[in-house]
């Protein structure tokens, strides 16, 4: 049967120890299952549509395409590490504002992404941000009300003038 | 600086107002619990095998290697099945678990329960079965003749509809034959479950679907078990369109659970999600188009056969509903409509958002743009001309009663301005085919198309449709209690506004939608904002009318001076005012109504009957950018108008008229599943393309048309399916107006483009 493993795993600042994990896990499936962070959504474990996204050492990745163990070391960030307990961060804010969220499967891989976009590109153009988002599939939507939310979180984050946010 | 801080509950916005979701903070944070994350102790994982074959029959199964493999608690097979061994949406016709013969690719045969996801799936591998294939019957075309592949035989329903005289012919006729693909629901969040044996001897299943009691009847009776040990509770649902209104795992998972004594969880992978749910129906139409010099329709006659699949699912109503919408929304004095529905070997196929009328939208709307240029005439004029208007009577001698604004649907969106053709686009995300240049501009050709339709709301044909809500107010705080599944849509909001605008409350809570209340029906037919909106208007009434008579007695006045207004009973003298928080602190109130809309009655051997309560029209306008001869194209704009009866909530409407056009516009442009020799060839998002935001323009809302619909709480119409219906005829048609090509088949593809000899004035 499988070679079980113990590792451990820098996540959102907290060391976390994965207890007797089998090798071929993915970091998306250890998140889910072994870390009770549920957060990254597995809509289709095969890094076409964008829900499990997650940072790694700040970058963009599907963590279902990245296997846990080889992650050890590495400082990974999820949707749970975006705000607070019961608070949000400007891009979730903007995303219930905007009325980005339907079923809401696809909402922290987009949200992911949209943070990763804006600090990397905080000016970006409408077509930019289609173009940086292709990569998150949305079912509900038709992306009308997400795009918008990408305009009031850019909006928002310029004002500030804020280098860098929650 | 520090994120804002949430103080809004979202409850206290009334009827007309964009109030957020309750469910949108806990989404937007990846707090919210989906079917998927569901977790319990000593959970064991499910998996289930399937057939590779579309047609076979099973010589054996050996359970044996797979049974002693460390980690399994248990293999199933159909003979494990404790009850009744089929089941199905409408009737049951689908084996739990196939023990004599596999009718499609992908059908269960066994299940496995073990301690991790890998040990089931190698179970499920070690599982051997003995086939001997047989050719599948893969063409609708000759299933009537075909040798049955189902006790019940090939035929799944034949309906024609004989309207006026059929003798009579126009000066003026058209004809044309169209095909539609097959096209996945792709709900972003997978079939995933949860099943925990009880203490009772019953099952408890959280489970994402569009009707709970549906499926908990089907679970109950393949469990040989009464309804009130089985209880169902929604899990969060990641989108829906159709695909959950039949059961999946349901069975499975609660069979796994009682079996072993401990809870099982199941979540199929995006490959077996295109196994383990129905599809919109592959359909090939042919039709004729009558009218007069002057345009006037005088006669339509269609054929339309629809491919079901291997099982009935809701097959029987789809075929219904494209039959009575097959003419589109326009004035049809004499019709003939022969539809057909077959079982064959391929997916089954079942309920889609837009349920039969996406179909035949497709068909009668490039119908009508032929007939259009028969007659010389402005293709716009021709659809107000034959546009249908309260009082007409439809195809199936149904006279329109509600609101039918059919020709202000069209008027304001041909008024809608165009977008400017520019000199030139350098940027390639902006031409055919995106990035990478394959594209000049100088060789692109822009085309403009129009489409109109329409579709019933609610259950049709006789069928008793009802929804259920409890409201409760204690101490101020309303309680509503329905089972209505919220797989996206936003009932949650709708409720939540209702019954503040009727009870003035500040907080309006939502209780778990479960079991343990009447059933809400399904999550489909644009139904619930009617249904499941009017049994909690209903219900909050009744609380008010209960608070309003206690008040009456307690202070000796009569009913009709006393009025409930932004939470507080008055008298209108002014001389009583008690707040319903003081009165429910004293005495809380409950109020559970059971709300049923007109009834409708079946169609008779003509297709003739009023069979439907009441009609969603939509318009789509697109632009497209087309370079012919590489066969690539861009959506450049698309715009609608829609009637809506009343605007509950701006913001869900506009999400719901968004997010339906775009899935017309990936019917019209790229989504099919490809099936061959009955064998599913793309089943993945490798494979099966869905439009990304980098494939859809903004969508410009040209006109939201509000004329109250007579019977419908507020007024308001269902939006959630008109928007698909529409918008693919409408791309579909600015293709043809760019290229000239007849375009009869979606979704296009670049070589029907490109490589097409089959021009419109051939």
């Amino acid at each position: 049967m499988s070679d079980l493993v113990s590792y451990r795993l820098n996540v959102n600042g907290q060391d976390r120890t994965v207890a007797d994990g089998r090798l071929g896990e993915s970091l998306l499936y250890v998140l889910r299952e072994r870390l009770g962070l549920a957060g990254a959504k597995n809509a289709c474990e095969q890094g076409e549509c964008g829900s499990c996204s997650v940072m790694v050492d700040d970058e963009l990745v599907c963590s279902c395409l990245v296997l846990a163990a080889s992650a050890e070391g590495r400082d990974i960030r999820t949707i749970e590490s975006l705000a607070p307990e019961g608070e949000l961060s400007y891009v979730q804010q903007a995303f219930v504002d905007a009325g980005a969220v339907q079923c809401g499967f696809c909402t922290p891989g987009l949200i992911v992404s949209v943070h990763d976009l804006l600090e990397r590109q905080p000016d970006a153009t409408d077509i930019e941000v289609r173009e940086a988002l292709s990569g998150n599939l949305c079912r509900c939507t038709g992306y009308g009300r997400i795009l918008e939310a990408v305009r009031i979180a850019a909006a928002e984050r310029l004002a500030d003038g804020s280098e860098s946010r929650a | 600086m520090s994120s804002p801080t949430i103080t809004r509950t979202g409850s206290s916005h009334r009827i007309g107002e964009s109030a957020p979701r309750p469910d949108g903070i806990p989404k937007a944070r990846g707090e919210f619990a989906f079917s998927s994350d569901l977790w319990a102790e000593r959970m064991l994982w499910g998996a289930t095998l399937r057939s590779p074959h579309p047609s076979a029959r099973i010589l054996s199964i050996d359970i044996s290697a797979a049974l002693a493999m460390p980690g399994v608690a248990t293999v199933l097979t159909a003979e494990d099945v404790p009850g009744l061994s089929s089941f199905g949406l409408e009737h049951a016709d689908q084996p739990v678990l196939a023990s004599d013969v596999v009718r499609y690719q992908g059908e269960a045969i066994a299940l496995v329960a073990a301690d991790h996801p890998d040990t089931a799936r190698k179970a499920v591998a070690a599982i051997r079965v003995e086939y001997e294939t047989m050719a599948p019957l893969s063409d609708p075309r000759i299933a009537l003749d075909a040798t049955p592949i189902h006790p019940e035989g090939n035929l799944v329903r034949h309906l024609v509809i004989r309207h006026g005289d059929l003798d009579v012919e126009g000066e003026v006729q058209v004809e044309g034959s169209y095909e539609i693909g097959m096209q996945d629901q792709a709900f972003l969040g997978p079939e995933s479950g949860m099943a925990i044996p009880t203490e009772d001897g019953g099952v408890e299943l959280m489970i994402s679907t569009q009707w709970l009691h549906v499926d908990r009847d089907q679970v109950a009776a393949c469990l040989d078990l009464p309804v009130d040990k089985v209880h169902l509770t929604l899990a969060g649902v990641g989108g829906a369109f159709g695909a959950r209104e039949d059961v999946s795992m349901q069975v499975h998972l609660c069979m796994l659970a009682l079996r072993t004594g401990r809870p099982v969880k199941m979540v199929y992978s995006r490959e077996e999600s295109f196994f383990g749910h129905v599809h919109r129906h592959p359909a090939q139409l042919w039709y004729r188009h009558h009218a007069d010099r002057n345009g006037r329709i005088v006669k339509v006659e269609c054929r339309l056969l629809f491919d079901g699949g291997a099982y009935r699912s809701s097959s029987a109503a789809v075929i219904a509903n494209a039959a009575c919408f097959s003419m589109g929304p326009y004035l049809v004095p004499n019709a003939h409509v022969d539809a057909t529905v077959v079982r064959t070997n391929n997916p089954t196929c079942g309920a889609m958002r837009g349920f039969g009328a996406v179909q035949t939208c497709f068909a009668h709307e490039a119908q009508m743009d032929k007939l259009a240029d028969a007659l010389g005439m402005d293709r716009i004029e021709l659809r107000l001309l034959n546009a249908l208007e309260p009082g007409h009577e439809l195809i199936t001698g149904q006279v329109i009663t509600g609101t039918a604004p059919v020709a202000e649907v069209i008027r304001t969106l041909a008024a809608h301005p165009l977008p400017p053709a520019p000199d030139s686009i350098t940027d390639s995300r902006l031409l055919p085919g995106g990035t990478g240049r394959t594209t000049d501009y100088s060789d692109v050709k822009r085309g403009i198309g129009f489409a109109v339709g329409f579709k019933n709301l609610c259950f049709s044909e006789g069928f008793d449709d009802f929804s259920t809500a409890r409201v409760r107010v204690d101490g101020g705080i309303a309680t509503v209690k329905c089972a209505c599944a919220e797989v996206g849509q936003g009932f949650v909001t709708l409720a939540q506004q209702i019954t503040t605008e009727i009870l003035g409350v500040e907080r309006v809570d939502l209780a778990p939608a479960d079991t343990s209340i009447g059933s809400a029906g399904s999550t489909s037919a644009s139904r619930q904002t009617w249904m499941s909106g009017g049994a909690v208007h209903a219900a909050a009434t009744a609380v008010r009318d209960t608070l309003i008579a206690r008040v009456a007695r307690d202070e000796g006045v009569d009913i009709t001076v006393l009025e409930l207004v932004d939470g507080v009973v008055r008298s209108l003298d002014g001389t009583i005012n008690i707040s319903i928080v003081e009165l429910t602190t004293a005495e809380p109130v409950e109020e559970e109504i059971e709300f049923h809309h007109a009834p409708t009655d079946e169609l008779d051997e003509n297709g003739q009957g009023n069979a439907h309560v009441s009609f969603a029209f939509s318009a789509h306008r697109a632009v497209t950018d087309v370079d012919p001869e590489l066969g690539l194209v861009r959506l450049v704009d698309i715009a609608t108008s829609q009637e809506v009866g009343r605007v509950l909530n701006p913001l869900q409407l506009t999400g719901q008229l968004e997010g339906g056009t775009a899935q017309g516009i990936g019917l019209a442009l790229m989504e099919e599943i490809i099936v061959d020799e009955s064998r599913v060839r793309n089943p993945s998002f490798t494979d099966y393309l869905i439009p990304t935001m980098l494939d859809l323009p903004d969508l410009q809302i040209a006109a939201i048309i509000e004329e109250p619909e007579p019977g419908a709480p507020f007024g308001a119409k269902g939006v959630g399916e008109a928007p698909t219906i529409s918008s693919t005829p409408a791309v579909v048609a600015a293709l043809r107006n760019a290229t000239g090509l007849a375009l009869t088949r979606v979704p296009v593809r670049p070589e029907h483009i490109a490589l097409s000899a089959d021009h419109l004035d051939d």
